[in-house]
């Protein structure tokens, strides 16, 4: 009755507020997890259909069927919307509603960020499709080259829509990635050290500091270029000082990673779905774990492998080759560790490893073409073919789409609580992997005989008719397989029988509840000892259910998790989550208040929508906190622990330093575009735009050293010392608005100028950020939410004082630095 | 590109045979390791190979190996096929524009979208672009270079026997991209002479 009692209580406390608006003001992660999901599969049917309608077009010679001007809408938004708005946020969505569950926690870090992410995917990837539907949509290919998306070339707003939807799309990556390192670095079950956790963290953990790093270059490149557009800033212009080749480099510093980005996820998902169908475990966790992470630090280095043809210097381009053809070694480890697992258990035939069948043929051939093309001299002949188009498919169908199917049938049963009913699957798989390698196999061979990608139509002499039909006859074949395992799927949602628990007999923690999963996971948490916690205590489910695990009871209506140590697995506090809100979606709203308003030309409105967002911010995180102090609380187990508001290093912490750290980066690639225009540009910076000075950066270095002294010495009740922390900030405003406006000539006269203003507003933006954030403290502490034991606010504030403060005096240098070495 | 004209795309082309010999090989391999792993059925036992066998062995020392040997014969060949400077070159300035093609022949007048050039003397083509970039691409000659406005790209082609040989732009240009193609003439010592002389 105990045990019964608690789950009312947990339930209570955890779940959504009935009707409409508990919807859209919940923030659990098994919702969100789940929206995202079934968003992604929507637009990946969206992008299907485009598919479908391009290989209508290239079934026969000469076809008249959409014409040039639709066709590249066709073909730049496919690639769009399976890049940015299918893969990303499936395996997002993939992430938050397994994560937790894997880890032994009740939910992600941040779920109001969560809800936020969902909200900006789905306003975002709106607009897109929104735009195609008004024959508005992007249309200059999904890697967007200038100057062909630039105004001169694109003069409608078909660029823009790509440049702002995406942008704003990628808000929920970036709020995915955070959330997704801090909650599997603290968020896990006592006992988990960091080499006890499932591998699909270890996966997840890789992609979530690779989104980190590589996302910010491409944020930049969207950025500058919507900047070009709308004001005619030139970044990308050779007869203004800029170049195109910037973009190439920014798009592809993100667009290389992202391949391994939407890989790693699923090579995840294979290594935790492939030992079960074996019924064994994994080979060589640390090998797998080692390559994760060699894959992930490579993928950075070999960006320019896209950019082959570009003119690189010889010597440039055999290192990046061999960089390129390194990251087979780590592929290579996970591919045989895969089969030395299933060489060394009993595998089972279930439809999960039938699909895994799948992803290991489709997943090798395209690798080895991609070792192929890491070669020079083949990719010069290979590039911008059918050929590419080929490869890219099996390494990401193979590598993706196929260990997802896996992934949905695996887990299927955990959402739904129910079993399949007809056999539909396996007919879907044949179908789906026939006509896919009917459709891509035969591109290899006209992208051989010299077919360029992204061209309309061809001529019957061109000898490709045959191979072109066969491959649309195949995307057929292959979209009528995803209809069924459509049907499949709704089929076992509505009429499938109540599974029970564990149908797999697998060894994570996620099987450990009851199917389909209660809004808090677990009644209490598991204590672990192994990696595969259900190997080792299979009744675990059941006691956890009794409350016999930590944090078996409730209090003051918390929603409570807890946070351990990142490498011990010891328990540290207890981590108090926020409920349902309305501040995600109308944090959403006004942001897609702001992207309309630049679609829109708006450009005086605009800044407006982003006040508004400050200000839901405030609020935002002034919800958050408690005004007294609670001391040790009972966790379970005869152990207290503080909660989240007492303790140090907490997750809002820890988020912080991720923020901050794609911020840098985000400066780096813009640091790296002005050190790059002054190489490849001539007469850069030229000398007659120069000016010299010495009185702003006197200031803004005064202002620096002001704001770091001083936010040191703010304690509980250090309203002073916030002040003249403030100051400093305010004072390296003045200084670098005084350096835009004075020294430096028009942006929009020379790419010199205009990088200099980008990197000026950069470091503005997080000064008033700073000078915001530190009047937010003084405020805390006049409220009572700082004082006592509660000081990690200070703490974060810090945190972004000191950011921002680094940065005004990297912007300032960098703005005075022409004028005296000139 | 499987059907080389030139001594420089004969060797990507023997490149790329060696590539699908090694690819085909390495992946049957794979595919068969695969499938005794699915076929086995009874329990795992003393002779399953260690986890060193599938990790330092398959999965470091074999492709490592592999991909050593193909970086080198790749580089070698790389070298080979580079602008390196030659007493018979010939150079010719390509401007790129949507969409068509200027060709400036050394000492003569421009040429749009036809290309003239000699047969077995290096042909340097010296590529920009004037609005957005295109790429230039005869398949049956060499790999393709981008025109890059504000760049200015180099292109060593070489062509082992007179004819006509169909040019292309590889990288999307807009709606008319598919129709931005040009001819290649590859004229024999004579009748290089006689255009060379003609145009004159
Ligand atoms: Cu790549
Ligand atoms: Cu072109």
């Amino acid at each position: 009755m105990k045990a019964l009692k608690l789950h009312q209580e947990l339930t209570a406390i955890w779940r959504n507020a009935p009707g409409w608006r508990g919807t859209l003001c919940s923030v659990n992660h098994s919702d969100i997890g789940k929206r995202f999901i079934v968003g992604a599969f929507a637009f990946f049917a969206i992008g299907g259909v485009l598919a479908m309608l391009i290989r209508a077009q290239l079934a026969t010679p000469a076809s008249a069927f959409v014409g040039p001007e639709v066709y590249n809408q066709l073909f730049t938004m496919h690639g769009s919307i399976m890049m940015f708005l299918f893969a990303i946020p499936m395996f997002e969505g993939l992430a938050l509603y397994l994560l937790p569950k894997m880890l032994g926690a009740r939910d992600m870090a941040y779920p109001r960020l969560s809800a936020l992410g969902w909200w900006c995917y789905l306003f975002g990837g709106s607009i897109l499709i929104v735009a195609m539907l008004a024959g508005v949509a992007p249309d200059a290919g999904w890697f967007l080259y200038p100057p062909l998306s630039g105004k001169q070339w694109t003069p409608g707003i078909n660029s823009d829509v790509w440049l702002l939807g995406i942008t704003f799309v990628e808000i929920s990556a970036m709020c995915a990635a955070i959330e997704i390192a801090v909650s599997i670095l603290r968020l896990r079950a006592p006992g988990m050290r960091i080499d006890r956790m499932p591998l699909f963290a270890w996966y997840l953990l890789a992609t979530a500091a690779m989104m980190l790093f590589g996302f910010p270059p491409l944020i930049l490149g969207s950025i500058l270029l919507e900047i070009e557009r709308a004001f005619g800033w030139p970044f990308y212009t050779p007869a203004l000082g800029g170049s195109p080749l910037l973009w190439q480099h920014l798009f592809w510093l993100f667009g290389h990673p992202e391949v391994y980005i939407i890989f790693l996820p699923a090579a995840g998902a294979v290594s935790t779905i492939l030992p079960v169908m074996a019924r064994t475990r994994i080979l060589a966790y640390g090998a797998l774990v080692a390559a994760v992470m060699a894959l992930a630090f490579l993928s950075f280095g070999l960006w320019v492998h896209h950019m082959f043809t570009t003119g690189i210097p010889h010597m440039a381009l055999g290192f990046f080759s061999a960089a390129s053809t390194l990251v087979a070694i780590p592929t290579a480890v996970q591919v045989f560790a895969w089969i030395g697992t299933l060489w060394s258990g009993r595998p089972q035939m279930k439809l999960p490893m039938l699909y895994l069948i799948g992803f290991f043929v489709v997943f090798v051939l395209g690798g080895l073409t991609g070792v192929m093309l890491a070669v020079v001299p083949f990719d010069q002949q290979a590039h911008d073919t059918a050929f590419v188009t080929a490869h890219l498919h099996y390494v990401l169908v193979g590598g993706f789409v196929f260990p997802m199917l896996a992934a949905a049938y695996y887990w299927l049963p955990h959402f739904t609580g129910r079993e399949r009913v007809m056999q539909l699957g396996e007919t879907a798989f044949w179908l789906i992997f026939v006509g896919f390698n009917l459709t891509f196999f035969m591109m290899h061979l006209t992208g051989l005989l010299g077919m360029p990608r992204r061209i309309d139509t061809y001529s019957d002499a061109m000898g490709w008719t045959w191979l072109n039909l066969l491959s649309s006859v195949g995307s057929f074949v292959m979209a009528f397989g995803f209809a069924l395992f459509t049907i499949d799927v709704g089929l076992q949602i509505w009429l499938g029988r109540h599974h029970r628990r564990n149908p797999w007999h697998a060894g994570t923690l996620e099987w450990a509840m009851a199917i389909p999963a209660p809004a808090y996971n677990f009644a209490s948490l598991p204590q672990v000892a192994g990696r595969d916690p259900l190997y080792d205590q299979p009744d675990l489910g059941v006691a956890l259910a009794r409350g016999e695990g930590w944090l078996g009871a409730t209090r003051h209506g918390w929603r409570e998790t807890l946070a351990v140590d990142m490498v011990t697995g010891e328990p540290d506090h207890i981590v108090i989550l926020p409920g349902n809100s309305w501040l995600p979606i109308a944090t959403a709203g006004v942001l897609a208040g702001f992207f309309l308003a630049m679609l829109a030309g708006l450009y005086w409105i605009a800044p407006l929508f982003l006040v508004g967002v400050g200000a839901i911010g405030w609020r935002w995180a002034w919800t958050n906190g408690a005004r007294e102090d609670y001391g040790t609380l009972p966790a379970g187990q005869g152990v207290a622990l503080p909660p989240s508001t007492e303790a140090l290093g907490t997750t809002g912490w820890w988020g912080s330093v991720f923020a901050l750290a794609a911020s840098a980066t985000l400066f780096a690639s813009l640091l790296f575009g002005y050190a790059f225009l002054w190489t490849v540009a001539p007469d850069w910076p030229p000398p007659q735009l120069i000016a010299r000075t010495v009185l702003e950066p006197s200031l803004a270095l005064l202002g620096a050293v002001l704001a770091i002294v001083a936010v040191r010495r703010v304690g509980p009740d250090g309203r002073t010392a916030l002040a003249v922390a403030a100051g400093g900030q305010i004072a390296l405003i003045l200084a670098l608005v005084l350096l835009v406006v004075l020294r430096l000539p028009s942006p929009a006269s020379h790419a010199y100028a205009a990088t200099g203003a980008v990197v000026a507003a950069y470091a503005i933006f997080h000064a008033t950020l700073a000078a915001t954030m530190l009047a937010f403290a003084r405020a805390r502490i006049a409220s009572g939410h700082i004082g006592g034991a509660r000081l990690g606010e200070l703490r974060i504030v810090r945190l972004w004082s000191d950011h921002a403060a680094g940065a005004g005096v990297v912007a300032t240098l960098l703005l005075a630095l022409p004028g005296w070495i000139a | 590109m499987i059907d080389p004209a030139g001594p420089h795309a004969a060797a990507v082309a023997r490149l790329w045979w060696v590539m699908l010999g090694g690819s085909a090989l390495l992946a049957a391999l794979v595919f068969a390791l695969l499938t005794v792993a699915m076929r086995r059925r009874e329990a795992p036992d003393a002779h399953t190979p260690k986890a060193r066998v599938w990790i330092v062995w398959l999965g470091l020392i074999m492709p490592s190996t592999v991909l050593a040997v193909l970086l080198g014969y790749a580089l070698v060949l790389g070298g080979r096929i580079l602008p390196t400077p030659a007493p018979d070159g010939v150079a010719i300035g390509v401007e790129a524009r949507r969409y068509d093609w200027a060709f400036r022949h050394p000492g003569l007048g421009g040429t749009r979208n036809v290309l003239h050039m000699p047969a077995n003397r290096p042909v340097d083509l010296r590529i920009t672009s004037t609005d957005v970039i295109h790429s230039v691409w005869v398949p049956r000659l060499a790999g393709k270079m981008d025109a890059i406005p504000g760049h200015t790209n180099t292109l060593r082609l070489v062509a082992s026997r007179p004819g006509t040989y169909r040019g292309e732009c590889a990288e999307y240009c807009g709606p008319g991209h598919k129709d931005h193609g040009f001819t290649v003439v590859v004229h024999d010592a004579r009748g290089w002479a006689a255009f060379t002389g003609a145009a004159r």
